[in-house]
């Protein structure tokens, strides 16, 4: 269904050029549309990336709703959690209208061939963390997402609109917590400041690369995949951050910070990018185990999957009888 | 341990299709895999009515679907492109008449 459909008259590069003028346009490419092999690949890798993020991000939350400080947070963090499990399905069922199987995308995760965003390879040692989380991280993927919601491929656009109206109740959750252990004990607003200390590189790390050394940015940013460069996406989120922070008394770890009257940025500290492609070679702190709480849930539910087919079939098979009676 | 289980199946595709509110049309949300349609309408509640901005739900097996073809687009819908006459805005017509 999904495959390119050539004329004989039409050579690759007259459908190139097409395909060129429709981006230039502003118009979105829609799963049947004639697109090169290279976007179809390039939107598969991304797209599904993303997916991943999204289920693998289930983890390090789901740690917590067990130790939800109240029922109120309990159901704020499940439906959360819910929500991150609902992205991952928009986001999968988006890319196979690429021509890609669920069963092909869901293998290239469990044997490590695609990767997923690297912040959820940070364990949640404390519950300040599951407050940063909604606040730096979905803030984080927020500024990303919005962006992506203009992205030119359609199907990928779409699942971006839906998923951005949810997230924002994930971040302001996660604000909420840490505005409270703010004004709480000495012992609570310490907790605050170290979840700070520890997620706040590694959220910037989520940006991606330095433009200079990012080897997917200049081709998805030509085909309006992206529209905003990686190191754009996180001055942006610096600039939301930082202010946020200092309106709760907290401060964010870089000597180097500082404000630049100028351009109106916060001018920020290096990135320690060995730690970055640590973490991507999967030799982040919690790589591991993330891999095996996938594999084993995925093992572990395989007899719901051949339950509900055996009805399906049960059922197809009765209704069969009865029409043919 | 294998994640190469190729017993394993995802069911087939059904496409997601969600009426708001009562009164508005039914609109394309995306798609889920489920082995039957009772199954389906309840993924897709799950995965695309989460927060009651739902009245009713169908579910469609995607290869059911039959569409026109992006490359036929010109031909296939030319013969409305030379009726302006379809439009109101076609007609003159004095500016207070309603």
């Amino acid at each position: 269904m999904n495959e390119p459909h050539l004329h004989a008259e039409d050579t690759p590069d007259a459908e190139n050029a097409l395909f060129e003028a429709r981006l230039a346009a502003g118009e979105k490419i829609e799963p049947k549309d004639w697109m090169p092999e290279r976007y179809r690949q390039q939107l598969i890798r991304m797209m599904s990336q993303h997916a991943h993020s999204e289920i693998v991000g289930m983890l390090p939350e789901g740690n917590w709703i067990t130790r939800a400080p109240n029922f109120r947070r309990k159901k704020a963090l499940l439906a959360k959690v819910q929500d991150e499990a609902g992205h991952g399905l928009y986001l999968y069922s988006a890319t196979e209208t690429l021509g890609i199987s669920r069963e092909e995308l869901i293998d290239q995760l469990l044997s490590g061939k695609a990767k997923y965003s690297s912040i959820f390879n940070y364990p949640t040692l404390t519950w300040a963390d599951i407050g940063v989380i909604g606040w730096f991280v979905d803030g984080a993927a927020i500024v990303n997402q919005t962006m992506l919601a203009k992205a030119s491929y359609g199907p990928y656009s779409r699942a971006m609109v839906r998923i951005c109206k949810e997230e924002s109740f994930h971040k302001k959750q996660g604000f909420e917590i840490i505005a409270i252990l703010c004004r709480g004990t000495e012992g609570q607003r310490r907790m605050a400041q170290d979840a700070v200390d520890r997620w706040w590189w590694p959220t910037l790390m989520m940006f991606g690369p330095p433009d200079e050394a990012s080897a997917n940015s200049e081709e998805l940013m030509r085909w309006k995949v992206k529209t905003r460069s990686n190191d754009e996406l996180r001055q942006h989120f610096v600039n939301m951050t930082v202010a946020q922070a200092h309106s709760l008394g907290l401060t964010v770890p870089d000597p180097d910070l500082e404000y630049d009257e100028a351009t109106g940025d916060w001018r920020f500290g290096e990135l320690d990018w060995d730690e970055f492609w640590e973490v991507i070679k999967g030799r982040g702190p919690c790589n591991r185990e993330r891999m095996e709480a996938r594999r084993r849930a995925h093992e572990k539910g395989a007899w719901v999957r051949e339950a509900a087919a055996a009805y399906a079939a049960k059922r197809a098979a009765e209704s069969a009888s009865v029409t043919a009676g | 341990m294998s994640s190469q289980d190729h017993s394993d199946t995802q069911w087939p595709l059904w496409e997601v299709f969600v009426q708001p509110r009562t009164g508005a049309a039914h609109e394309h949300a995306g798609s889920v895999h489920a082995p039957d349609g009772e199954l389906a309408l309840q993924n897709a509640r799950d995965v695309y009515a989460r927060r009651g901005h739902a009245v009713s739900l169908w579910v469609v097996p995607s290869d059911q679907i039959v569409a026109s073809s992006p490359s036929d687009q010109g031909p296939f819908f030319d013969p409305a492109q030379d009726k302006v006459y379809r439009h109101p805005s076609f007609y003159r017509v004095d500016r207070n008449f309603e």
